[in-house]
C-alpha cells in the first residue's frame, strides 16, 4: 500500500469519526410529565391520564407484574451498560391541544422541527398522497386524511383513540400474536406504553394510499414505548410505512416499541421501516437503545412483508417474524442494516411455518463500517404439519475498513421432510479496483462507495414504496460518509 | 496535449517503468506494443492515476498541467479515459444509472448544471446506434454477467458518453473474437476526432488493421525502444519482438 494511499485513508477515517449526527437538536416544547420511575401508581396515573377503561389499566398492571419477575436478555452479539429502569420518565406529552383539525393547527416549533428533519407535511401530503400520523414523544399531534379513509370504512388512528373508541378490536387482538410474557422488553411495553398506531382495514378493502407514522423521540430522558396493532380483514390489503429519526442525547435512550400485524385469510399486508435514530457520537456516547419486537401472523392465503433499512441507534435488538399459521401463506423478510462507528447491531427475523405449503423468504444486507459489530440472527423453523412449505435465505455481509466485525447467526428447524429450505450468505469487501474503476469514470471515492452500496441494497430497497426509496437511499450516504473501502 | 517525461514507477521497490518518453498530440492514434511484463498495462495506470503503483520520478503532463498532482477522478474531468482490459463489475448498478452519475459528477467538477434526463437518454440512443448495442442493455448491471466482448463494448461506450479528449486503450482487443474487435474498433474509428487523441495499448498486430495508428511505440524492459510508422507494428509482427532487442543491442 502506497503512503498516499495510507494518508487518504487515515484522512477518510478521520472524516468518518467527525461526522455528526445531522439531525441532532431539540424542540423547545413544554411537556408534561410524570415522576421517574416505574410503580403500580405511574401506570395508574398513566392510565388516567389518558382516561382509560378499566380493562386496559388491569392489562397494563398485570403486564408490570408480569415483567418484575423477568430478567433482562443477555444472549444477544451485544454489550451495552443496562438502563437504569427507575431513571426513567414514563409519560410525557406535549402540551397543546390533543386534537387538531388539520396539521395547520400545529404547534409552529414542532412545524419547523419536521422542516428540519426534511419531513414536509404539506408536501408529503400533497406530493406523496400519504396519510401522517406523527408521534413526537408519546401522543399523536397530527393526523390527516382521516376521510378519505372513513369514506372507505379504514381506521387510522393512535391506539389511545382505539382504546376509546374501538375497545373491542383492540380488546380483541391486542397481545394476540406478541403475548405481554413474549420477552422483557414486550412485557415493559405492555405495562407502560403511551402511544402508538392502530389500523383497522375492512373486509375486502384496498388502502388507496400508504400509510404513514413518523416517531420521534423528543424530551430528555424519555422512553419511547409505542404500540401499534394492525389488523388486515379477510382479503384487504395495506401498506404501511414507518420513519424514525431521534435529536441528540447525552444519555442512552430506551426504545421498547411491540408491533403486533394480523393478515386474516387472504390479507395483504406490507410493513416498511427506515430507523434513523441517534447512533451515539465516535467514542460511543448516547444514543438509542432500540430494543423492539415486531411480529405478524399470517391466517390462511394471507402475506405479510417486512422491509426495513436500519441505520440509527446505538444498540439495535430487533427480529420483524412472520408466524405462517394459515395454509398457502407468504411471509417475506427484506432488510439492509448499517452499522458505523461504534454502533451494535443484533437483528433478524423468524419465520414459523405452521401452515401446509406456506412459503417463505428472507434476504438481510449487513453493512458495517467504523469499529462497529452487525449480526444476522434468523430463525427458520418448520413444524410438522407444514408439510411441502419453502424457504429461501439469503444473507450478504459487506465490509468496509478492517475495524468492524460481522456475524450470522441461521438457525434452521424442519420436522417434516416434504419442505425445501435454502440458505446463502456471502462476506465481501468493497473492492479498491471497484472504487479506482468509479474513480477513473470522474465518481470520486465518496461517491463510489455510495454507489456501490446502493447496488448491494437493490434488492431491499426495490421493496421500498418509491418517496421512501429516495429518504432511505440518502440515509445510506450519511450514515457511511467518509468510509473507508 | 501529452507530454511524458522519464516517467519512472514501479510497486513495492520493484521498478517497471525506468524511463518513458512519449508525446501526443490531439488528432493523432497512438500505438503502444510490446511483450508480456514489458510495462504497457503499468503506463496506462500511471496515466489513470491508479494507487498501485508508486510513481517514483518524472512529470506526465496533460494540456500544461502535471496530472501527477490529480486525484483519479480529477483526471478523468479534464478528458482522460482509461478502457479497462478487465473492466470491474459492479452489481446493482445498472450501466444507464452508473453513465448517468459519471455524467453528472463530471459536470458537477466543471460547475455546469445537470443534464436533462431527455438529452441523456436521447444521447446514449444515439451511442448505441453507433456501436450496435441492443435495447435493454441499458437496464443491465454494470458488467455482471457480461461476455468479455459485451465488457469491452460496454468500455468504449463509456467513452463514446464521456466525450474524452484522450482515450487510452488497455489491451482492448484480448478476449474478443473477430467480429466483436471490428465493432468495437469500428466504434473507436467513429468516435475519433481533429482534437481528441487515443492511444492503444495492444499485443497483437491484428487490431491495428481496423484501427489504424500514425505512430508506434515498442515498450521493452520499461522503456520505449523504437518508435516508427504504422509499418513498425507489421514489421514487428513478422520478425518477433526479439528482432529488436537484438537490433538494439
Amino acid at each position: 500500500m502506497g503512503e498516499k494511499k495510507k494518508e487518504s485513508e487515515e484522512k477518510l477515517l478521520e472524516k468518518v469519526t467527525s461526522t455528526e449526527y445531522k439531525y441532532g437538536f431539540t424542540t423547545d416544547i413544554e411537556s408534561e410529565k410524570i415522576q421517574k420511575g416505574l410503580s403500580e401508581d405511574v401506570i395508574k396515573t398513566i392510565s388516567k391520564k389518558k382516561n382509560e377503561p378499566l380493562w386496559m389499566l388491569e392489562y397494563r398492571l398485570k403486564a408490570y407484574k408480569i415483567w418484575l419477575k423477568m430478567d433482562e436478555p443477555e444472549w444477544a452479539n451485544i454489550s451495552y451498560k443496562k438502563p437504569k429502569y427507575q431513571d426513567i420518565i414514563y409519560y410525557s406529552a406535549p402540551k397543546q391541544k390533543p386534537v387538531l383539525d388539520s396539521l395547520d393547527d400545529l404547534d409552529p416549533e414542532m412545524k419547523k422541527t419536521f422542516d428540519k428533519l426534511g419531513i414536509s407535511i404539506d408536501e408529503q401530503n400533497r406530493l406523496a398522497n400519504v396519510a401522517v400520523d406523527i408521534v413526537m414523544d408519546s401522543v399523536s399531534v397530527a393526523t390527516s386524511f382521516k376521510k378519505t379513509l372513513a369514506e372507505k370504512g379504514i381506521i387510522f388512528c393512535s391506539i389511545s383513540e382505539a382504546i376509546q373508541n374501538h375497545p373491542e378490536l383492540v380488546r380483541k387482538y391486542i397481545s394476540t400474536v406478541v403475548p405481554i410474557r413474549d420477552n422483557y422488553f414486550s412485557a415493559l411495553n405492555s405495562a407502560v406504553f403511551s402511544d402508538g398506531s392502530f389500523c383497522y382495514i375492512p373486509k375486502g378493502v384496498k388502502c388507496p394510499m400508504e400509510l404513514s407514522t413518523y416517531f420521534r423521540i423528543n424530551e430528555a430522558g424519555t422512553g419511547q414505548f409505542e404500540r401499534t396493532l394492525l389488523i388486515a380483514d379477510e382479503g384487504s390489503q395495506v401498506s404501511y410505512l414507518e420513519g424514525c429519526t431521534a435529536p441528540m442525547r447525552d444519555e442512552n435512550q430506551l426504545h421498547a416499541a411491540v408491533v403486533e400485524l394480523i393478515a386474516l385469510d387472504n390479507a395483504d399486508i406490507k410493513y416498511s421501516t427506515v430507523q434513523n435514530w441517534y447512533p451515539g457520537d465516535k467514542n460511543g456516547n448516547g444514543g438509542v437503545f432500540n430494543f423492539v419486537t415486531k411480529r405478524g401472523v399470517c391466517h390462511k392465503n394471507a402475506k405479510i412483508s417486512w422491509t426495513q433499512v436500519e441505520t440509527g441507534s446505538a444498540v439495535t435488538w430487533k427480529y420483524p417474524s412472520c408466524i405462517l399459521k394459515g395454509d398457502n401463506s407468504i411471509g417475506e423478510f427484506f432488510s439492509v442494516a448499517v452499522t458505523n462507528n461504534l454502533q451494535q447491531a443484533d437483528t433478524g427475523t423468524k419465520m414459523v411455518h405452521l401452515g401446509e405449503n406456506t412459503k417463505s423468504t428472507i434476504i438481510a444486507k449487513g453493512i458495517s463500517a467504523g469499529k462497529s459489530e452487525g449480526n444476522y440472527r434468523g430463525l427458520v423453523r418448520i413444524a410438522k404439519g407444514a408439510a411441502k412449505s419453502r424457504n429461501f435465505s439469503q444473507c450478504d455481509s459487506l465490509l468496509m475498513g478492517d475495524k468492524c466485525g460481522s456475524h450470522t447467526f441461521p438457525y434452521i428447524e424442519v420436522k417434516n421432510n416434504s419442505s425445501k429450505v435454502e440458505h446463502e450468505a456471502t462476506t465481501s469487501k468493497i473492492g479498491e479496483d471497484q472504487i479506482f474503476y468509479c474513480n477513473q469514470r470522474g465518481i470520486g471515492t465518496e461517491a463510489a462507495i455510495a454507489l456501490i452500496v446502493n447496488g448491494y441494497c437493490k434488492d431491499v430497497l426495490n421493496q421500498l414504496p418509491m418517496e421512501f426509496a429516495v429518504e432511505a437511499q440518502k440515509l445510506l450516504e450519511i450514515s457511511l460518509e467518509g468510509s473507508v473501502g | 496535449m501529452l507530454k511524458i517525461k522519464n516517467l519512472k514507477a514501479g510497486v513495492e521497490g520493484n521498478q517497471i517503468l525506468k524511463g518513458i518518453n512519449l508525446e501526443v498530440n490531439a488528432g493523432e492514434i497512438h500505438a503502444i506494443m510490446g511483450p508480456n511484463g514489458s510495462g504497457k498495462s503499468t503506463l496506462s495506470a500511471a496515466i489513470a492515476g491508479s494507487e498501485e503503483y508508486e510513481i517514483e520520478g518524472g512529470v506526465i503532463s496533460f494540456e500544461g498541467e502535471n496530472l501527477l498532482d490529480l486525484d483519479p477522478e480529477e483526471r478523468a474531468h479534464k478528458g482522460v479515459f482509461l478502457s479497462f482490459q478487465y473492466p470491474v463489475e459492479i452489481p446493482g448498478i445498472s450501466v444507464s444509472n452508473f453513465i448517468k452519475t459519471c455524467i453528472s459528477e463530471k459536470r458537477k467538477a466543471q460547475e455546469l448544471g445537470p443534464m436533462a434526463t431527455s438529452d441523456l437518454l436521447k444521447m446514449m440512443r444515439e451511442k448505441m446506434e453507433l456501436l450496435n448495442i441492443k435495447a435493454g442493455y441499458l437496464s443491465r448491471n454494470m458488467n455482471e454477467g457480461f461476455s468479455g466482448g459485451e465488457k469491452k463494448r460496454n468500455e468504449i461506450f463509456q467513452m463514446a458518453m464521456l466525450e474524452p479528449k484522450l482515450a487510452i486503450l488497455d489491451e482492448t482487443d484480448s478476449g474478443l473474437d473477430i467480429d466483436a474487435l471490428r465493432i468495437v474498433a469500428n466504434g473507436v474509428n467513429k468516435l475519433r476526432r481533429k482534437d481528441n487523441a487515443t492511444i492503444v495499448i495492444t499485443h497483437y498486430q491484428r487490431l491495428l488493421d481496423y484501427i489504424v495508428p500514425d505512430f508506434v511505440h515498442v515498450l521493452y524492459d520499461g522503456k520505449i525502444i523504437k518508435s516508427g510508422g504504422k509499418e513498425l507494428a507489421l514489421e514487428l509482427e513478422k520478425k518477433g519482438y526479439d528482432w529488436i532487442t537484438k537490433e538494439i543491442k
